[in-house]
């Protein structure tokens, strides 16, 4: 056999830096998010120029994020891929078809509260989540 | 599809990581692979092959055609 410890580093270490990237840009978006709402309320209230470099800064940092999500998922071998798609057609669908019944039962007054973004969020977080461990557990 | 890497491999008393390490996989899909859970792309199944100096049919078998 060739040198395994370098085959190991080079791949193994490649997908590590690549989940690494993954959190320093998650941690910016989520921090800058953070920053577009408490700013708004606490820092420097109904300044329109502030709020809009705020979003701008969120959304710039938010397809960063999706390049290094990207990157992250051409690391991973084929199966950790068919996981990893399996698990997002599962969030995309049951987002989609809930999501919009959900706000189906908002505009015909079916529930008496507002159909946030944020619960589509947390339920496509949830099913992917899901989907995930479905899809180790199913090649195990 | 049926395949001898499980075989191949203990012959060369490999360990399923090492295998992993060689064919630039993880050890789950060296495990899925073998156990027939997950059957691998051409590309991965001819880098197998050229790994055990064999060809791609000495190592799998389609079960619909044996």
């Amino acid at each position: 056999m060739n040198n395994p410890n370098t085959k190991s580093d080079s791949w193994a270490a490649k997908n590590t830096k690549n989940t690494r990237i993954i959190f320093y840009w998650t941690s910016a978006w989520v921090l800058t998010t953070a920053l577009v709402t408490f700013g708004t309320e606490f820092i420097w209230q109904s300044d329109k120029l502030l709020t809009s470099l705020a979003i701008l800064l969120n959304v710039v940092i938010g397809f960063g994020m999706i390049l290094a999500v990207k990157r992250y998922l051409k690391g991973l071998d084929e199966m950790q891929q068919k996981i990893q798609l399996d698990a997002m057609a599962l969030s995309l669908g049951v987002g989609l078809v809930v999501g919009l019944g959900y706000s189906s039962m908002d505009q015909t007054n079916l529930i008496p509260f507002d159909a946030e973004i944020s619960h589509l969020i947390i339920l496509m977080s949830l099913t992917y989540i899901v989907g995930i461990f479905a899809g180790l557990r199913k090649y195990r | 599809m049926k395949n001898r890497l499980k075989v191949l491999r203990a012959e060369r008393d490999w360990t399923q990581a090492q295998l992993a390490v060689e064919l630039e996989v993880s050890r789950q899909t060296v495990n899925a692979i073998e156990k027939g859970k997950f059957d691998p792309s051409l590309p991965l199944a001819f880098k197998a092959a050229r790994l055990f100096g064999l060809s791609i049919e000495e190592i799998f078998q389609d079960e619909a055609g044996s």
